[in-house]
């Protein structure tokens, strides 16, 4: 299946019964996947008239307990911010995929351009299996935390087929949904906001957002998902993420077969970061090197991470195909390796 | 609610708070409990509904009027327990913690979105948005077309009082021409600011649309009307019939920069004259 798909599969099977989207390269595939497949389980797809209207819907059905998605790609998800920030403020779990041209929306997917001091768990697939094992993650962690989760994915990821096998998880330990909006049928009634509490009469607006953002340390603490390798020996450490952190792994094995000592860290969480891991291998390291298909923005979660302990290069940058969509001439197992060889701090290798 | 019959009929106790008794005695000031006479019963009272006898709003606004006609009609109608309320952006979002119902509090315009989202995984469920002009007709505009064009099972609450309350009397899409608001300042004029949108004479013609009707809330008359509006509105929703809407006038005496007793008349007056009180659609 390709990635897209996999991907789609992977939310029908964690339970997702509402998906609205609007279609945008290149996360259009989860739609169309979603508007056949949702029917035949009793689920609904809404073909949204705008990105704001998808979210709008997504928050809505989610809001009643229902397990809900959407996707887009950085344009789009830009025209839902809003609602993201508060969505994490109203506390409720909906999953967003942010299937990205390049990497360039790292700083959108991690920080977001909503307003206030919220947070999305965000996880960052390198293939169709990790794909679906991730969403099926994601549903799960956005009912622990009643927190929303971010996929965020790529071109390469969304369009390139591999076998996939689904794995459902085990969710006995999630709590009732005991907020959501259904309604007040033999119980109190309860509001659903972002604004403060969901007890009616309460005006404890600061107790409510406190608790929004009193979660943020223990998801830290518990959520940290990370992929590294070759790093007990390593003089350099390559970071990288999403699918070009697999090209990543590749180069940093042939850069060992020439005989460089090159370690290899891919956050799957990139947020939280796993910035414990980073500045421990950095301790070691005498260079951190970081490949990103953008301008360089992930390396500033690397640079706080390290704080100094090495020194932190860069060795990706912008890279798009003719279109602006595709995979451009960075992402290449040749030029990665080239990349590696140029910032390898051979000085000390000889001292 | 209790609604029974007092023996005098000129008695007329309203809530909690004050009573007019017969032949001009002066009347007890603060509570029922202190009222002694028992030939006097309970003829009106706050919908069981409304959590609360008081509420945050500006004296002789509208909006509190509203917000009770719709809390009778849902105790009438017996719809509590399936009842989802979606409320925008406004004064009256001061509404979703004093009422007996579940809310999802919705951002500035989004209401219809959510509302959609609600009743397509909720189907047996009632749903209704409360949304203001600045709400739904300015910000929200594209939502609630595209929600009444699919003709989604849900109703539309528009309470229309010209102008941004909440952010203390700025010029609406709604507001009338010669409307002197914060914004515009020596009156809404058509070279300026354009003309208002009539979004309930807009939105009426799209098959999706099963009922939109205009009412007020400024004499106890527009008041008995409009509930009855409200009551085929939320009918044609449970018989499934698709998008209804009931656009709802409203006093702003303080944004309007008028006394509040001076609110009805200049609904009266200004308001209804860009939009006029009438059925515009029933199927």
């Amino acid at each position: 299946m390709e990635g897209s798909q996999a991907l789609a599969e992977a939310a029908v099977q964690a339970g997702c019964r509402f998906y609205a989207g609007y279609p945008i390269t290149p996360s259009t595939e989860i739609l169309e996947y979603m508007s056949v497949r949702l029917p035949q389980v009793g689920g609904v797809c809404m073909n949204a008239e705008s990105e704001i209207e998808a979210i709008g819907m997504v928050w809505g059905a989610a809001g009643c307990g229902v397990r809900a998605m959407t996707a887009s790609t950085g344009q789009g998800i830009s025209l839902m911010q809003e609602s993201f920030a508060e969505l994490a403020n109203a506390q409720i779990p909906v999953v967003v995929v942010n299937m990205c041209r390049g990497q360039g929306d790292y700083f959108q997917s991690t920080r977001g351009g909503g307003h206030g001091d919220y947070r999305f768990i965000v996880l960052s697939p390198s293939s169709a299996q990790e794909a679906a094992d991730l969403t099926m993650q994601a549903f799960y962690l956005a009912e622990k935390w009643r927190n929303p989760v971010m996929i965020m994915g790529d071109f390469l990821l969304s369009h390139t087929s591999e076998l996939v096998e689904f794995r459902p998880l085990d969710e006995a330990s999630l709590p009732p949904k005991t907020w959501a909006t259904t309604g007040a049928k033999g119980r109190k009634a309860i509001t659903l906001s972002p604004l403060g509490p969901s007890e009616k009469l309460s005006t404890n607006v600061a107790a409510a957002l406190a608790n929004v953002i009193g979660k943020h340390p223990d998801i830290k603490d518990q959520e940290v998902r990370c992929d590294a390798g070759l790093l007990d020996d390593a003089e350099l450490v390559v970071v990288a993420f999403g699918f070009p952190g697999r090209f990543v792994k590749y180069a940093v094995r042939l850069a060992r077969e020439e005989g460089l000592r090159v370690g290899y860290i891919r956050p799957i969480s990139l947020w939280p970061f796993p910035s414990e891991i980073v500045a421990h291998a950095a301790q070691r390291a005498k260079a951190v090197a970081v490949f990103e298909l953008n301008a360089g923005q992930m390396i500033e979660d690397v640079q706080l991470a390290v704080l100094g302990r090495a020194p932190v290069i860069s060795i990706g940058g912008i890279s798009h195909d003719h279109s602006g969509f595709g995979v451009g001439p960075m992402l290449n197992v040749e030029y990665i390796l080239q990349r590696i060889c140029d910032v390898y701090p051979r000085r000390a290798m000889t001292a | 609610m209790t609604k029974t019959v007092a023996s005098d009929q000129s008695s007329v106790i309203s809530g909690q708070s004050s009573v007019t008794g017969p032949e001009g005695r002066e009347p007890p000031t603060d509570h029922w409990s202190l009222i002694t006479d028992h030939s006097l019963q309970k003829v009106f009272d706050k919908p069981g509904l409304l959590l609360t006898t008081s509420h945050n709003l500006c004296p002789g606004c509208g909006e509190p009027v509203a917000l009770r006609t719709i809390l009778e009609l849902i105790q009438e109608m017996e719809l509590r327990d399936r009842t989802i309320c979606v409320c925008g952006i406004g004064c009256y979002t001061a509404f979703p913690g004093i009422i007996d119902i579940d809310v999802q509090q919705a951002l500035h315009g989004r209401a219809p979105s959510v509302a959609t989202g609600v009743k397509r995984v909720l189907p047996d469920s009632f749903v209704f948005t409360l949304q203001g002009d600045g709400d739904m007709v300015s910000e929200g505009l594209q939502e609630v077309i595209h929600t009444a064009a699919r003709g989604e099972k849900v109703t539309a609450v528009l309470l229309n009082n010209g102008v941004f309350g909440e952010t203390g009397g700025h010029m609406t899409t709604t507001s009338v021409i010669g409307q002197h608001t914060k914004t515009s300042v020596g009156g809404r004029s058509v070279e300026k600011h354009g003309h208002p949108i009539q979004i309930s004479e807009l939105l009426a013609p799209l098959d999706g649309v099963a009922y939109v009707a205009r009412g007020a809330m400024h004499t106890a008359a527009a008041i008995k009307w409009t509930k009855q509006c409200l009551r085929d509105a939320f009918q044609s929703q449970l018989d499934g019939k698709g998008f209804s809407l009931v656009e709802i006038l409203t006093m702003c005496p303080t944004d309007w920069f008028v006394a509040p007793e001076a609110g009805p008349g200049w609904l009266e007056d200004k308001l209804k004259a860009t939009y006029p009180l009438r059925v515009i659609k029933a199927s």
